[in-house]
């Protein structure tokens, strides 16, 4: 598996902290999930959210700060900070969102960004469409992972465009990438693996399940049998049927 | 006679001393804040006894034990309005009502034409609702004032003095996170709308794919708007993104809101336990009864009469009535 800023994943599954019905119920998916990382939102009042943010900590997993509901590249940059206090940690998700409703990245706050993060020693995980010449830019910005969406937040869609996810995939074979968000059911994460993505990073479908262990469970699931599948060079798709076995030479016994 | 000491005059303490006191038990309830007021959380709470839409997320236990707690707020000589609950759905979260619905219990679908029969405020808002016919709802500032006269009544004394030494029953809600390490703080804020003219005659639940709203009728004209829940044991503010969102909520529910005048902007932090569920817990010389999280009103009746049965074993409890177990 790839490594993320030189870091090695025990699990290509990266998992939200939002949303649970409780931090019980959260620490048990999180058990259920054998997820590596934990994404957190930083928020300025959350600052006295220290309780929540040590139950965080004591799930025993990698975290990563996100900038979540930051809409401009300042509010995302001082955020970044804030979190790098907070959790000690240069890693950050770094999300700036362009439009309200759809709660899509903009692609131009989020290069400029990345650019500043990067160069004050922020290792960043940039939230993104799945364009392949802002996939470039982030690069270039200092970006040595990338996280395109599979579909808008929360929405559970899947994978909208695996046409452009697949030549993203194909352009930078080297780079570490991660679907995040959109996902809804496992066999969407299991598609993932199966294109050759990294890691998958979800929440709302895990914390919003009728019951979130047994969705965490059937995710993990899934993800190590799009891993298993990809490693295994699955067959290419054709047009005309081909027997699995030999036409030619059957008993006829007509 | 053995006196019961307890600790915090919010919604737990005064629902364990005229427990306690009716069924024959000497009390004497401490706070040095004084009787209930805005510095109890408590004094912030909807007051909606909702056991069937709390269920969609909490454990099963505030669905089952919470059905008992109108009958017990009424044996208290509290005001409980029976109208149940409308649940309705802005038309972009529509399908977020089919996931209520399916998590949840005792409610039947209506029409928007059945509820606007209920509520005629909601003329032509939504083409569907749910109604939770068998929920109740309170006023929770009227409710404590009930308590105080039924514990008064009932000989419990109040004072702002520090208990003795000796054994305690602790209801300090967030206060007593210096004893209960994994007491932690979730913060609400919440609004009071003054808006002649428009009438409610129960809650009415909003739902938002984050956070559950609700507007709550508090007589003539006087809506509560709640309530935010943000991981944060903050109380001092309410913020902007906040209002806003209690404030389009009012506002979705029907326009006429916007021309409410906002009467109270209230903040505070309930005290939760990880799994987000009220607990008894027994600590040396010391009864702790805590972690109400939203369900202070719900559940309160219930920690008391186990707090009660535990403490005074030989007394006879008081009159239940029996709470239904389908």
């Amino acid at each position: 598996m790839a490594a993320f800023y030189g870091i090695d994943l025990a699990s290509p599954f990266m998992l939200g902290t939002a949303l649970y019905p409780s931090p019980a119920v959260m620490a048990s998916a999180f058990r259920a999930s054998g997820a590596s990382v934990a994404t957190v939102s930083v928020r300025r009042e959350s600052a006295a959210g220290g309780d929540f943010w040590a139950i965080i900590q004591g799930l025993g997993v990698h975290l990563l700060p996100n900038t979540a509901g930051c809409h401009s590249v300042k509010e995302a940059v001082t955020t970044a900070h804030m979190a790098r206090e907070i959790f000690d940690t240069n890693w950050i998700k770094l999300e700036v969102i362009g439009h309200a409703d759809t709660l899509q990245p903009d692609p131009f706050g989020l290069v400029e960004a990345a650019r500043i993060l990067s160069e004050d020693g922020f290792q960043v995980f940039p939230y993104m469409t799945e364009d392949l010449v802002l996939a470039d830019r982030l690069l270039d910005a200092g970006c040595e992972v990338l996280m395109p969406w599979g579909a808008p937040i929360g929405t559970g869609l899947g994978l909208l465009n695996p046409y452009a996810l697949r030549s993203l995939r194909a352009h930078f074979p080297d780079v570490p990438m991660v679907i995040d968000a959109g996902l809804g059911l496992p066999s969407q994460a299991a598609q993932a693996m199966e294109m050759g993505f990294d890691a998958v990073l979800l929440n709302t479908a895990v914390a919003r399940a009728g019951d979130p262990v047994a969705m965490a469970q059937a995710f993990a699931r899934a993800l190590e049998a799009g891993q298993l599948a990809r490693s295994a060079d699955p067959i290419e798709p054709r047009d005309m049927a081909a027997p699995s076995t030999p036409l030619i030479g059957k008993a006829n016994l007509a | 006679m053995t006196v019961h000491h307890i600790l915090g005059a919010g919604v737990m303490g005064l629902c364990t001393a005229v427990e306690l006191a009716g069924r024959g038990a000497a009390v004497m309830l401490h706070d040095p804040a004084g009787l209930p007021g805005p510095h109890h959380c408590s004094w912030w709470a909807g007051g909606m006894l909702a056991p069937f839409c709390e269920s969609e997320t909490a454990e099963a236990i505030v669905g089952t034990e919470g059905r008992r707690a109108a009958d017990w707020w009424q044996t208290q000589g509290a005001l409980v309005t029976r109208a149940g609950t409308l649940v309705v759905a802005p038309g972009r979260d529509r399908a977020e009502l089919d996931r209520f619905a399916r998590r949840t219990r005792g409610h039947v679908w209506l029409t928007g034409a059945e509820a606007t029969a209920l509520e005629p405020l909601l003329e032509g808002r939504f083409p569907r609702a749910l109604f939770f016919e068998e929920e109740a709802h309170l006023n929770p500032r009227q409710a404590l004032a009930a308590l105080v006269t039924r514990a008064q009544a009932l000989g419990v004394g109040f004072t702002t003095d520090p208990a003795p030494p000796g054994p305690v029953v602790d209801c300090r809600g967030l206060a007593a996170r210096d004893l209960l390490p994994d007491l932690r703080g979730v913060k609400g804020e919440m609004l009071l709308l003054q808006a002649p003219g428009l009438h409610l005659s129960r809650p009415v639940r909003f739902l938002h794919p984050r956070i559950p709203l609700y507007i709550v009728p508090r007589g003539p004209g006087l809506f509560m708007i709640g309530a935010t829940m943000i991981e944060s044991a903050e109380r001092g503010r309410a913020s902007v993104r906040s209002l806003l969102e209690l404030l389009t909520a009012a506002y979705a529910l029907h326009p006429a809101f916007g021309e409410a005048e906002v009467v109270e902007i209230g903040h505070d932090a309930r005290p939760a336990f990880p799994d987000n569920t009220p607990a008894l817990r027994q600590l040396p010389g010391r009864l702790c009864l805590n972690g109400l999280y939203r369900h202070g009103y719900l559940m309160a009746p219930w920690l008391a009469r186990r707090a009660a049965d535990l403490l005074t074993p030989d007394l006879p409890t008081t009159h239940l009535p029996t709470g239904e177990t389908a």
